[in-house]
């Protein structure tokens, strides 16, 4: 019975091309994370200044660097493979920190509501209405800039999304007949909200966390552009990109590649959510 | 005889724009244990209110305003929101109205019967049994496997005996049964109020029924009592209320039941509305509607006559006649 289900589940999932794209995306990032030091022995800082802004080896057939290099001769391919660690772990982190935040303050707020609920929304509102790129600098900007505060600073500033709609959601389950159910067998609100509600909010929550995991690595190597995140010589693509960019003219591929990499990493996401979404959605249910 | 529950005059009142609504005024009931106490009524009489006010399930903008509701001696008003969730479930059980979304969507049968034997420190393997024998009990076939099924992978009645089986899973000692057999066909009906009765007979429940069914109350019930627009207005054990109603309301409402013994013609129906319940006449709520209604109904609260067990509130001196 239950293989059936999990088949039905996998054979939806399969005729969703936005799931199957962006899931065979996402591989390939996951991929390149997991075997960078098999793919790229040598580390992401290897430096070789005597080969300094070679050309791909697509374009100078006698260079031995598929990507080229960059200003101080390190491997860009390298550089962008063992960027995707960072890519993800930064994802990961910054959305986990945000889920646990406004997951859990969305389920007090609308499971209580009253004075607690306006007060958190309040909160959510103030932090919604600054915009997170600005906040998160000024964030960076009074704690240091290292990739770890980055990351504090983006999961700190976009965590609204998941108190709203985990709250609406609470307020529309915690009037419903079986809420009330457990409420007459004896249920404490605690086991309530930790049993009853939160599994009836989860397929909401893993969507929008598939839809956050791009903001926060978009964000991250926004900051890391403006020399706010990850430092050298950490590859963070978005660093990659800020130092390629003075090479723009010789080496075009400098700012290329990380762009691409941030590109294919996001539409991954963004495709793999907008899947997600079509299938968890009730109405799209056979 | 000592009474499990006791509801003394018991005011509900729902705030609203316009005023105070008062969905129940001043109602008086008790319930002897191994008692099958029906409430009838029709929709919007204030049944339904009352029982979850007596659970402490009112929702947001109901409020108890006046009377107390003594179980086994103790005032439930007067207990905190804590000390109140001691009582539901293990004292007093509620049967929902709305079997098919009583339960958690998310959570299989089994585990959420056994989770509400484990709120009494029951230890895990010995809940689940517990569980397996309870759906066998609710004539469920196959309990250990139903038990692992979700609850939208059962049938509408099979829910409803899940749900039953839930709620009578702590051995309470009162079961609120609202309306439990309106969203079910007429088999499965029978069925459920069969277990009603069984869970009176087997393990000494009281219960309160809840229903606008008057064959269902013919059927399972001990005691009646009607309520009319938040009032109750006549209580007597089924025969002698059934054989002869004393309040003008229960007669007319027995009129327009329909019988298959003889033929009638046309059904009767009370004419006129129920009053509005905001700011509702000092006096009989039924007046406007009563073909007996006197000048003194309006503005005199009823007074409440006797006849033994069977009691009526009416100023028509014995009640109305027979017929």
């Amino acid at each position: 019975m239950k293989q059936k289900k999990k088949n039905r589940f996998w054979f939806r999932a399969l005729r969703n091309p936005s799931f199957v794209i962006g899931a065979i995306l996402l591989l390939l990032v996951i991929f390149c994370a997991i075997f960078a030091d098999v793919l790229c022995p040598q580390g992401y800082d290897a430096v070789n200044i005597m080969d300094k802004l070679k050309q791909p080896s697509f374009i100078d057939p006698t260079s031995p660097y598929p990507l080229g290099t960059d200003h101080v001769g390190r491997d860009l391919l390298a550089r962008i493979i063992h960027g995707s660690r960072i890519a993800l772990q930064v994802g990961l982190v910054a959305v986990a920190i945000e889920t646990v935040i406004g997951v859990i303050l969305g389920l007090l707020s609308g499971y209580y509501g009253g004075k607690l609920g306006n007060a958190i929304m309040f909160v959510t509102d103030l932090t919604w209405s600054i915009p997170p790129v600005v906040l998160a600098l000024a964030i960076v900007t009074a704690i240091g800039s290292s990739l770890m505060n980055v990351v504090i600073s983006i999961a700190v500033v976009s965590w609204a999304q998941f108190t709203r709609i985990v709250r609406s959601k609470t307020q529309a389950l915690k009037n419903t007949p079986f809420i009330e159910a457990a409420r007459a067998i004896g249920e404490s609100d605690f086991s309530i909200i930790v049993r009853y509600i939160l599994p009836n909010v989860t397929s909401q929550v893993l969507v929008i966390a598939t839809l956050a995991l791009p903001t926060a690595i978009l964000s991250t190597s926004s900051l890391s552009f403006m020399g706010l995140g990850a430092q050298q010589p950490l590859p963070d693509w978005g660093n990659i990109l800020s130092d390629g960019i003075n090479y723009m003219r010789q080496s075009p591929f400098l700012t290329i590649a990380p762009g691409v990499a941030l590109v294919i990493t996001v539409l991954g996401f963004n495709l793999l959510g907008e899947g997600l979404r079509e299938m968890l959605d009730p109405k799209m249910k056979v | 005889m000592s009474n499990l529950i006791d509801i003394q005059n018991v005011s509900i009142g729902y705030k609203t724009d316009e005023g105070e609504v008062s969905a129940v005024s001043d109602v008086s009931l008790s319930i002897a244990p191994r008692e099958i106490y029906a409430l009838v009524g029709e929709s919007g009489c204030g049944k339904s209110t009352l029982a979850s006010s007596i659970m402490r399930l009112l929702a947001a903008p109901g409020k108890l305003t006046g009377g107390k509701i003594l179980f086994e001696g103790k005032d439930l008003t007067a207990l905190s929101d804590n000390e109140m969730v001691a009582y539901r479930g293990k004292e007093i059980g509620m049967i929902f109205q709305n079997p098919l979304d009583s339960l958690n969507p998310v959570l299989r049968i089994g585990n959420q019967i056994s989770e509400a034997i484990m709120l009494d420190r029951v230890p895990k393997e010995e809940a689940l049994k517990l569980t397996d024998s309870i759906l066998s009990n609710m004539q469920i076939a196959d309990a250990s496997k139903r038990a692992q099924n979700y609850p939208f992978e059962l049938s509408g009645g099979m829910r409803q005996r899940a749900m039953i089986g839930m709620m009578i899973s702590r051995n309470p000692k009162l079961i609120i049964a609202d309306e439990p057999t309106t969203a079910l066909d007429v088999t499965i009906q029978a069925q459920i109020l069969e277990l009603l009765k069984k869970l009176k007979e087997q393990h000494n429940v009281s219960v309160l029924l809840i229903t606008h069914n008057f064959g269902v109350v013919a059927e399972i019930a001990d005691r009646i009592g009607v309520m009319y627009a938040g009032t109750l207005v006549e209580e007597g054990d089924v025969f002698s209320l059934f054989e002869s109603p004393k309040h003008p309301y229960t007669a007319m409402l027995l009129k327009a039941l329909p019988t298959i013994r003889k033929h009638q013609g046309r059904l009767q129906v009370i004419p006129g509305n129920v009053e509005r319940l905001i700011n509702p006449p000092k006096g009989c709520r039924f007046a406007n509607r009563c073909p007996y209604a006197m000048d003194k109904c309006v503005d005199v609260p009823a007074p409440w006559q006797y006849e033994g067990e069977h009691r009526w509130a009416c100023h028509l001196e014995g009640g109305i006649a027979r017929g």
